[in-house]
């Protein structure tokens, strides 16, 4: 496909992600095949010897994200990808990354689990994303898209974000985004920044030597550069949190969902529209940061929050510890490969709003030219 | 008065953090004279492990990348396909490449991916005090070995450049020893070489150095140095067991020697 045009394109989320990566300045990638994310390594495949860039289908995750931080000491912009049990790999790696402080983008096309799990969609990666997941102190920067045109968005954000900040960037999907087709355009000339990068390893000429690395064995170093990095982490949190807003404005009870579940929960608000139920949707884009500060807004006016998750319930920790006791928290979450309904989701909701089953609802049917078989509406 | 001998510009004039009669500074001084005769300090970049060696940047005044265990190879290869005209070398250890990092290692020479790799084979875990590497000898006592290194428990050393050999993707193999100063010179020798093998765009080179590490093989300086020549060479011969000049290729330890 040619690139550089601003015509829609259908593409799996996937493909879309890989295309964005190359727009956005991305020549080197690195990745190991696994189910839900191969149309990704599939379409940099083909399409980076194109571009002249480096594709490389490495031996195992664990040396595709090492090669990726090559890559990234090296200066240039880099992007691996996996799923799950590969993700798990790249573990150590990442923690790497965060304290080597190189940029990187990593996108997690999540799949059922524990161990081998399923490749159906899944949201059950998000402790390991947002709180950490390897050794160590450090953050990941994560990014939630829930359409394939926000994917590509998001890719161009992920290495201007890793640039900027030096740090990995995780764009946290689902089986659902990365392999479902949806029409996505490209931005004609992405909003990217290729930052200098004066400390990559290119050679010492005419220059002192650099160092990557992430050990600090005189005591004391250690504990000043875990400081510095909390600054670092400080500053993200303040700059670059990221969420949407749908119908909170006077909303009873406030849906809280990423990604997938977050679309369903538009789904399920507007089922609800014109039945009296008053539902909003506080949907996260970034996960890390989180959107503490618009939650503990809308809690001094929602009776209560609902948390939906693919998930035996982890984001639900992070909403409970950004609303503390101002507000109820529910939960409503399917695991190992299961997919919320949004008829499932407004029914939470009404035993939510009356735990004694005495409020009944008439849940219209989905109107037919959202439905389509997919869980999705298309409201964006 | 002219100065016949001095330290090279590249080494790094700092007090040594190795024990006395370790290997790991010989191959570090080796390594700086080579940068400084070809004048490549410039374009050079290094890469070093965990492993007694892992503040090898506080010694060579080049580029450098730390690296986690045992993953040199996937890292270079990403810095190399980045700067394909630099000169990008790994150091390793025994631990770090022919245990957990072997997948990195045999994939990077499959792929004759263009890097230089100094293997330093001192057949124990320096860093962790003294355990039980690939390479340890039959019979060798190791913290984790303490009755020696018994095959049917432990399985048995491996020849890192007989493995290799076996690859198409591997341009330049050569297994040399700091156990004298002619042993020195023919190591600096291959050092030249596998860079050689780089600049020229050859293909994968790796030069095995077996190297003394006298505080946990319990001996003197000097009797480490015996040790290798004696014991260390019968597992472990000395040659060069691939070389694209000369299609040298010897499979299953029947070395040219250097
Ligand atoms: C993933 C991981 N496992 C274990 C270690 C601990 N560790 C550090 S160095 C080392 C072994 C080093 O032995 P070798 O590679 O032979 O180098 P030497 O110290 O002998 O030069 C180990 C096990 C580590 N740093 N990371
Ligand atoms: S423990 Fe062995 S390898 Fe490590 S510095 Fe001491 S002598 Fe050298
Ligand atoms: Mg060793």
């Amino acid at each position: 496909m040619k690139s550089s045009n601003n015509k829609k394109h259908l593409l799996t989320g996937n493909e879309a992600a890989a295309e964005a990566a190359i727009l956005a300045g991305c020549r080197h990638y690195y990745g190991y095949p696994i189910t839900p994310q191969n149309e990704l390594i599939n379409h940099m495949a083909i399409r980076m010897p194109q571009v002249g860039g480096t594709f490389l289908q490495a031996e195992s995750e664990i040396a595709a994200v090492y090669m990726a931080y090559g890559g990234a000491a090296a200066g240039a912009r880099v992007m691996t990808s996996s799923s799950g049990p590969g993700i798990s790999l790249m573990q150590e790696g990442i923690s790497y990354l965060a304290g080597s402080e190189l940029p990187c983008v990593i996108v997690n096309v999540q799949r059922g689990g524990p161990g081998l799990g399923d490749i159906s969609p899944s949201q059950a990666d998000y402790f390991q994303a947002v709180k950490g997941g390897g050794h160590g102190d450090y953050h990941n920067i994560v990014l939630a898209p829930a359409s394939v045109q926000e994917i590509a968005d998001l890719v161009y954000d992920a290495f201007d974000l890793a640039d900027r900040y030096r740090n990995p960037v995780m764009l946290l999907g689902d089986a659902q985004l990365g392999q479902m087709m949806e029409p996505v355009e490209f931005r004609k000339t992405p909003r990217t920044h290729q930052a200098v990068k004066r400390w990559a390893l290119t050679g010492a000429e005419g220059r002192a030597r650099n160092i990557v690395k992430s050990f600090y064995p005189v005591k004391g170093e250690l504990e000043a550069f875990n400081i510095r990095l909390q600054r670092k982490y400080r500053a993200i949190e303040q700059e670059e949190v990221r969420y949407e807003e749908v119908n909170t404005q006077g909303a009873e009870i406030i849906l809280v969902a990423y990604g997938t579940c977050a679309r369903i929960c538009k789904e399920a608000i507007r089922r609800a529209s014109g039945t009296g139920l008053q539902i909003g949707l506080l949907r996260p884009i970034t996960l890390w940061p989180f959107p503490k500060e618009p939650l503990r807004r809308l809690a001094k006016k929602a009776r209560a929050f609902c948390v939906v998750e693919m998930s035996a319930g982890q984001m639900v920790e992070d909403v409970r510890l950004a609303v503390l006791d101002r507000c109820p928290v529910h939960f409503y979450g399917r695991m190992g490969g299961g997919v919320p309904s949004s008829r499932e989701i407004l029914k939470k909701v009404l035993n939510i709003l009356a735990p004694e089953g005495t409020l009944e609802l008439e849940i219209p049917e989905i109107p037919t030219e959202l439905g389509k078989g997919l869980y999705f509406s298309t409201i964006p | 008065m002219q100065a016949l001998y001095s330290a090279p510009e590249t080494l790094i004039r700092t007090p040594s953090h190795y024990c006395p009669g370790c290997g790991h500074g010989i191959a570090h001084r080796l390594l700086a004279e080579i940068i400084d005769e070809w004048g490549i300090r410039g374009k050079t970049i290094g890469l070093a492990p965990v492993g007694c060696s892992v503040l090898a940047y506080n010694y060579l005044d080049i580029d450098m990348c730390e690296a986690a265990h045992g993953r040199p190879p996937a890292i270079a290869t990403g810095i190399k396909r980045v700067h394909p005209d630099n000169v990008v070398f790994t150091y390793q250890g025994d631990g770090d490449l022919a245990a957990i990092g072997m997948a990195e290692i045999v994939h990077a020479a499959s792929r004759a991916e263009n890097i230089t790799v100094i293997f330093i084979n001192n057949a124990i875990y320096g860093m962790t005090n003294g355990q039980l590497a690939p390479t340890t000898l039959l019979n060798q006592r190791t913290t984790t070995t303490p009755e020696g290194r018994n095959p049917l428990t432990h399985g048995y050393p491996i020849r890192i450049c007989e493995l290799l050999a076996t690859l198409e993707g591997a341009s330049f193999l050569a297994r040399t020893s700091l156990s004298s100063p002619k042993d020195v010179l023919q190591t600096k020798e291959a050092l030249k070489k596998g860079f050689k093998t780089q600049i020229e765009k050859k293909g994968f080179s790796l030069i095995e150095v077996l190297a003394p590490c006298p505080v946990y093989w319990r001996m003197s300086p000097v009797e480490s140095l015996k040790f290798i020549e004696e014991k260390m060479t019968q597992t472990f011969p000395l040659g060069v067991f691939k070389d694209w000049e000369k299609t040298v290729s010897a499979p299953g330890g029947q070395a040219t020697k250097v």
